[in-house]
């Protein structure tokens, strides 16, 4: 079997809960391999491809080749549907790998065939086992051609509807976080870093307990059934000012669009972590400042001590939006300025972690005090530091000026101008519960149609 | 009124609706025996009506006339005098007690008493712009005695009666009055269209056992709530078939004319059946214009309906009405011909449903079997239920006025 655990699990994560990330085809096969590099424990990871030779070039003890008798380990030559076929094909041994699973993460390049098609039907029976499934995926770059966004972003769709949330990250804003000198490697770790820093991100947020905590459960409600999308990013910031620096770098994101994002969302998980010092009037004065960008989203806030921080503290935040709107296009926000050559690349990878996706807007949950450790395999310390943190990028603070006066500009309550309502415009308004029932329904419960 | 003048005429009565989708005349007689016959049908598209209100009095006028010309040509009769149905998400339903009590507990009961609990039941508190649509009897209760029709002659110190009132805003119910009056018709009575489609689809065993009638119309959604044999709720949903074709024409990106055209055809309230299909679209020289997704257009309607449904069946579940509707649902309205619409709402409501076919009355089959006219078919049914009871008579007269009072309602 490809399964096994990588690493016996560490002191703080509650084994009860079983967590598995799986990378598909190409892409995801990287992602996973990078998430291994950094030392994640405590999770199975699992490369699923349809190509052996990709296959058996990744480092990583568990891999499946997908629809050997179907394509003969030769890969899906970038269509789609022989992706889903292969997975089809395999679809009993996915599901005996899903099976007692709680939370699934896949991992998958979008556009090519097998990350695309085989990526829907393992979230689909991920679901059907009954286990909570994260997808964090990537559009191509512009420059891959038309035909592959079309591809992802039908792919998309499918993730959108087969798994319970999607992050998704567009490569295309990757630019804004490289510059001219760049090599190709060095991108291409950039987009997996981004996605190991999302999967890590989550699954810190459920598996660390925190002295404001939240449950397993807790992210479920949000997340469950919501085929939503959202942004993710995390921040770090140390020193006197971090409390006011670290939301700076938050909103300089270029995933979150400069601030946009927040405030497009109907629904945050807020994860705070610092060193021990850390202060209550930290902790307010960041969610405060998140609130004034957000003040339409539910807040769902956790926070935690993690002594290795030192005076460092970090901030993970996930903004879904019931509908996708702007966030999975690769649109210009606003002309970045180049990073400086030498800091580029590594700042990114902790304080500006971002990742727009899918995922959540749902009730308000604030949990106070540290009651938890729980009984339940449920259990979930909401709380995500950046691992590994390395020293802060100064990059994000240079553009925060920028960012944050975009933010203040958003209204979300634009969103509204966009429905039509057709006939109804004109006559009184059917309202029940607050709710127009003019509206057509598949928008207002945020079903996906293409 | 009229037909006491004119006893020539009283036999002929007409029920007239201005829905959303089209204006129906029906045109029916009573018989010997005291049943209906349907002997005409007068229909017109209606244009001038949304969410089932008037919103052009021209245009409804015109309807109006050429659906009552040509129900008077079906029915080979003059139309004098109409029962108009009303609706619109302005109408208010609620359940009133009144109360009466006599000086001594050995007091017989006698008309005016009855008189009086009847006014007292209908002091409410309601607002000073809106009027009494219908005020129907439930039940009396006679010195804690529950279940009692008819409490004239008997003894008792206080008599109790309970009534569901549906109310709406005046000059909203007149609106469509007017567009009547203005072809030189009279209205005999205005009537809740719920109720009128629920006299023409259930039986007296129905509302005994207790039965949900759902009138899915263009405009709005109307609900009726039977138990015990008398009407316990009543409501209105403004959303109705065009809400549907709106979702279609915003969810598939064609015009509305085209979207209705496709829910008529291609629509179902299931999407079992229809995964991974596609519809190609011809323009009007007949080529292949465009696809669409199947599933997609099924998954827009069920969503629209099952939420229709939904708040439905949470409403009535509210009043917790759920464990006595041992009949089931009855569907009737333009949205009772959507496929698989008795699947959905037995799915929803957890309990048998049904298309109603207008069982009550007789006559011309095509308008006894269209769920879209039971509303014009309950308008006559109502009317002859009043002008039975309306008609003079001794002791005997009376007693046939109450009998008939409880039948009906």
């Amino acid at each position: 079997m490809t399964t096994i655990e990588s690493n016996p699990a560490p002191g703080p994560v509650k084994k009860q809960l079983t967590i598995k990330v799986f990378g598909v085809g190409g892409c995801g096969g990287n992602v996973v391999s990078h998430i291994a590099r950094a030392g994640f424990s405590g999770t199975q990871l699992i490369v699923l491809n349809t190509d052996s030779q990709a296959l058996s070039q990744c480092p990583l003890p568990h891999k499946f080749n997908l629809g050997l008798k179907l394509n003969g380990g030769l890969g899906a030559g970038g269509d789609p549907e022989r992706g889903r076929a292969a997975a089809e094909e395999d679809e009993a041994r996915l599901r005996e790998l899903c099976t007692g699973v709680d939370m699934v993460f896949i991992c998958a390049g979008l556009g090519g065939g097998t990350g695309t098609g085989a990526g829907p039907v393992l979230a689909r029976v991920a679901k059907e086992c009954g286990a909570l499934s994260l997808a964090f995926v990537t559009l191509p770059f512009d420059c891959e051609g038309p035909k592959r966004m079309r591809q992802a972003r039908l792919g998309l769709e499918e993730f959108k509807a087969a798994a319970d949330g999607v992050i998704c990250l567009p490569n295309q804003k990757v630019f804004k976080l490289i510059d001219e000198n760049t090599s190709v490697i060095e991108t291409f770790s950039t987009t997996n870093e981004l996605l190991a820093q999302g999967v890590r991100g989550i699954w810190q947020l459920v598996t660390r307990p925190g002295f404001i905590n939240l449950d397993f459960a807790d992210l479920c409600a949000v997340v469950r059934d919501r085929h939503s999308e959202s942004s993710f990013a995390s921040a770090e910031a140390a020193g006197p000012h971090r409390a006011k620096e670290v939301v700076e770098k938050l909103m300089a994101n270029p995933l979150l669009d400069g601030g946009t994002a927040l405030g497009e969302s109907d629904a945050l998980l807020v994860s705070l972590m610092g060193g021990p010092a850390l202060t209550m009037a930290e902790v307010n004065r960041v969610m405060e400042q998140i609130n004034r960008h957000a003040d339409n989203a539910h807040l769902i806030m956790g926070a935690a001590i993690e002594d290795a921080l030192g005076d460092r503290m970090t901030v993970t935040l996930v903004a879904a939006r019931r509908r996708s709107h702007a966030a999975d296009l690769p649109k210009d926000v606003e002309p970045e300025p180049a990073p400086d050559p030498g800091i580029a690349p590594s700042p990114r990878g902790n304080s500006d972690v971002e990742l727009l996706g899918a995922a959540i807007a749902g009730k308000p949950v604030m949990r106070a005090a540290a009651t938890k450790p729980e009984a339940g395999r449920g259990v979930v310390g909401f709380a995500a530091p950046e691992p590994e943190a390395s020293p802060v990028a100064t990059l994000a603070s240079t553009r925060s000026w920028r960012s944050r006066k975009k933010a203040k500009v958003v209204h979300p309550e634009l969103q509204l101008e966009t429905v039509t309502k057709g006939p109804f415009e004109h006559s009184e308004p059917t309202l029940r519960n607050g709710v127009d029932l003019d509206v057509p329904t598949f928008v207002r419960r945020g079903m996906p149609m293409n | 009124m009229l037909n006491l003048f004119f006893p020539d005429k009283a036999t002929v009565i007409v029920g007239l609706e201005i829905g959303t989708a089209k204006v129906a005349a029906v045109v029916g007689e009573v018989t010997e025996s005291g049943g209906v016959n349907v002997i005409g049908i007068g229909q017109c598209p209606s244009r001038g009506v949304r969410k089932g209100e008037v919103v052009d009095a021209d245009l409804a006028a015109e309807d109006v006339r050429n659906a009552i010309v040509e129900a008077e040509k079906s029915a080979d009769v003059e139309i004098a005098s109409v029962y108009l149905s009303v609706t619109g998400g302005h109408l208010t339903s609620l359940n009133t007690h009144g109360v009466f009590t006599a000086a001594s507990d050995d007091h017989e009961i006698s008309p005016p008493d009855v008189g009086e609990v009847l006014a007292n039941a209908k002091v409410f508190n309601r607002p000073s712009e809106n009027t009494v649509l219908h005020a129907i009897r439930q039940h009396f209760t006679l010195n804690g005695q529950a279940g009692i029709a008819d409490p004239v002659g008997m003894l008792g110190g206080k008599l109790e009666l309970d009534m569901h009132v549906v109310h709406g805003v005046t000059t909203r119910l007149q609106n469509p009055v007017r567009v009547v009056k203005g072809l030189n018709l009279e209205v005999e009575e205005l009537v809740f269209s719920g109720l009128a489609s629920s006299l023409a689809l259930l039986d007296n065993e129905q509302k005994q056992m207790g039965v949900l009638v759902v009138d899915f119309g263009a405009g709005t959604t109307e609900y009726v709530v039977y138990a015990d044999g008398v009407i316990k709720h009543t409501g209105i949903l403004a959303v109705g078939g065009d809400h549907v074709t709106n979702d279609l024409s915003y969810g598939l990106r064609m015009a509305p004319a085209r979207a209705a055209m496709l829910k008529k055809e291609h629509g179902a309230a299931t999407i079992e059946g229809a995964a991974g299909q596609t519809l190609t679209l011809t323009n009007e020289n007949g080529f292949p214009d465009r696809r669409v997704n199947l599933e997609h257009l099924r998954r827009i309607m069920v969503a629209r309906l099952e939420e229709t449904f939904e708040l439905i069946d949470e409403d009535i579940g509210e009043k917790g009405f759920h464990d006595q509707l041992r009949a089931g649902v009855c569907l009737c309205g333009g949205g009772a011909r959507i496929r698989g619409i008795d699947g959905l709402a037995s799915d929803i409501f957890a309990m048998p449903a049904c298309v109603g076919r207008t069982s009550a009355v007789g006559g011309l089959r095509s308008a006894t079997d269209d769920p879209e006219l039971a509303t014009a078919v309950g308008l006559v049914k109502y009317g002859a239920i009043r002008q039975k009871a309306q008609r003079p008579g001794g002791i005997v007269g009376k007693l046939k006025h109450l009998a008939g009072s409880f039948g009906i309602l």
